[in-house]
């Protein structure tokens, strides 16, 4: 079975995003990027099922603009085969990234994708859901157990108050929730072999797909600080601010 | 343009999460109808009848509702949605999991997660795990929006009168089977709807440690959460999670014990009204974003609390 993974690269989840003074969006140069975290699951899961013999091939799809590469490489260098690239300008939305993803799915034909549940630039959550409707596959999503049968996916999934279990055909997609697994690390000798590795360059328009954008970004601003706090020195003055100057007790 | 509210149920008792989607959508247009997509729709669909200012409740049927499977259920909605410019659901994993994949049937690009409406097609959404908000616009003839439940207020109910009418008749994919739900049980509030929440952090060095905010809880009626790092130090399960990988959270009173204050947490819990801080760093990013703080050993201050009560 041949795994397709989908890798975005975003701002680091370590850096502190700094909002643009003109609004226009968020300061991205000279800023630390990285895989999208829930994407390095996606891979890890991935290269796992070919360490089992259950995948014959990991390849991973960037959606974005030429520095993306750099993602694909990462992704290369954790063990994953080849990479295929769609370069477009900027980030497109995610329904203009599941219809070329659904381009790249209908050329590869893979068993199953694997894509992050969110990434946390513009935390939609919306790719891979997006991805199933348009295949007609089933979803898989917020996976926190991935179990591969004969033709089927038994997905555990992480859902408010608690988990549920599917079961689903193959081919299917998956996104993943944070305790699916624990990424590993590239090793040098990974990275050294994702050098050479093949990355396939590939524009919208190989996919016949529109990718201009359906929301129109107004304004991007800082959140409303909240006012200062005040520290206290006992619990029991706590309490009575709680109770009757505030009212929540 | 009329809104359809693509409600997530659970019997008799519409989620906080619905309640507040249905104030966002009266908030966007007074035509408001109510889609129940539940096996057991009839509790559900007089207790959505009931609530204030929805227009009319639409009660799906047909085999493909058992399991609550997103490849059955949006064929329905994006066949509902075609009468409404607007379809709403609350973002929980529920809404989550369904909305885009209604949203790519449909050719639309969704707008996730809202907490507040600027005009009939313009948005303000979190981005960057609440550290930016964004103001979009969307010109996509019907808008597909999932809503922030702690954003807005809870609907009105009871006083409502609207009509039940039969709806879409869901028909069973057989690409996915649902197979259980393991839901975790307790006799506190639950996290997104509970007044009080105190939330416990890797501070708390240990599973059995959370005891002494479960006694606490228990004195104020509060839900227990805790951070990230307490959540993969396996102190407690992962639905106790507040964060932006966890639940979202906005009560009137948010108490966080030996949490530091991670960006993730915070973007968890940083809209709740009031935010008490105990912590023994004082340092720790938490007090940057607290109305009051304690400096100290949480095991001294969290039984002094509770005695103070």
């Amino acid at each position: 079975m041949k795994i397709l993974v989908a890798v975005k690269r975003v701002i680091d989840y370590n850096v502190r995003i700094r909002v643009l003074p003109d609004g226009s969006g968020v300061e991205t140069d000279n800023v630390k990027m990285s895989m999208n975290p829930f994407d390095e699951i996606a891979v890890e899961e991935a290269i796992r099922l070919k360490e089992a013999g259950t995948a014959s091939e990991v390849v991973a799809v960037s959606i974005g603009p030429a520095r993306s590469q750099e993602t694909i490489r990462t992704a290369l260098a954790f063990g994953c085969d080849r990479g295929i690239h769609v370069q477009t300008e900027q980030p497109p939305e995610p329904l203009a990234v599941a219809k070329l993803l659904a381009g790249v799915v209908a050329a590869e034909e893979p068993g199953l994708v694997i894509l992050g549940k969110q990434a946390i630039d513009d935390d939609s959550n919306q790719t891979g859901q997006m991805l199933a409707a348009l295949l007609g596959w089933p979803q898989g999503t917020f996976a926190s157990e991935l179990v591969i049968g004969d033709g089927v996916f038994d997905v555990t999934r992480e859902i408010d108050g608690g988990l549920e279990t599917i079961s689903i055909n193959a081919p299917a997609i998956v996104t993943t929730d944070l305790r699916l697994n624990e990424p590993r690390y590239p090793s040098l000798p990974g990275i050294m072999k994702a050098k050479s590795k093949p990355i396939e360059a590939k524009t919208p328009a190989d996919y016949s797909v529109d990718v201009a954008p359906r929301l129109e970004t107004v304004t991007v601003a800082e959140p409303p600080p909240r006012p200062p706090g005040r520290m206290l020195e006992s619990a029991a003055e706590l309490v009575q601010i709680l109770r009757e100057e505030k009212g929540v007790l | 343009m009329a809104v359809l509210v693509v409600a997530e149920t659970d019997g008799a008792n519409l989620p906080r999460g619905t309640l507040a989607t249905i104030t966002a959508a009266l908030a966007i247009d007074p035509e408001v109808d109510v889609l129940v997509l539940d096996e057991q729709g009839d509790e559900a669909s007089e207790a959505a009848s009931g609530i204030v200012g929805v227009r009319s409740v639409i009660k799906a049927g047909g085999p493909g509702l058992a399991g609550n499977l997103a490849e059955n259920l949006a064929p329905a909605v994006a066949e509902t949605a075609r009468n409404y410019g607007y379809v709403l659901a609350p973002a929980g994993t529920w809404g989550k999991n369904l909305m885009p994949r209604v949203a790519a049937m449909l050719d639309v690009q969704q707008i996730s997660d809202i907490t507040e409406i600027v005009d009939g097609d313009t948005f303000i959404r979190p981005i960057y795990a609440g550290n930016a908000l964004a103001t979009v616009r969307s010109r996509d003839p019907v808008k597909v929006i999932t809503v922030r439940g702690t954003a807005f207020a809870v609907a009105e109910a009871p006083g409502g009168s609207a009509a039940i009418t039969d709806g879409p008749e869901v028909a069973a994919h057989d690409i996915a089977r649902f197979v259980k739900r393991e839901l975790s049980q307790s006799d506190r509030p639950e996290l997104a709807a509970a007044r009080i929440v105190i939330s416990g952090g890797r501070g708390m060095g240990s599973g059995e440690n959370f005891q002494l905010l479960d006694q606490l809880a228990d004195k104020l009626g509060a839900a227990v959460g805790a951070s990230r790092a307490a959540v993969d130090a396996g102190y407690v399960p992962n639905d106790f999670q507040v964060g932006q990988t966890g639940k979202v959270v906005a009560p009137e009173l948010y108490i966080a014990v030996g949490i530091s204050g991670a960006i993730q947490h915070l973007a968890g819990m940083k809209d709740s009204k009031v935010i008490v801080a105990i912590n023994k760093d004082q340092e720790a990013p938490i007090f940057q974003v607290a109305d009051y703080g304690l400096v100290g050993d949480l095991f001294k201050i969290v039984p002094e609390i509770a005695d103070a009560l």
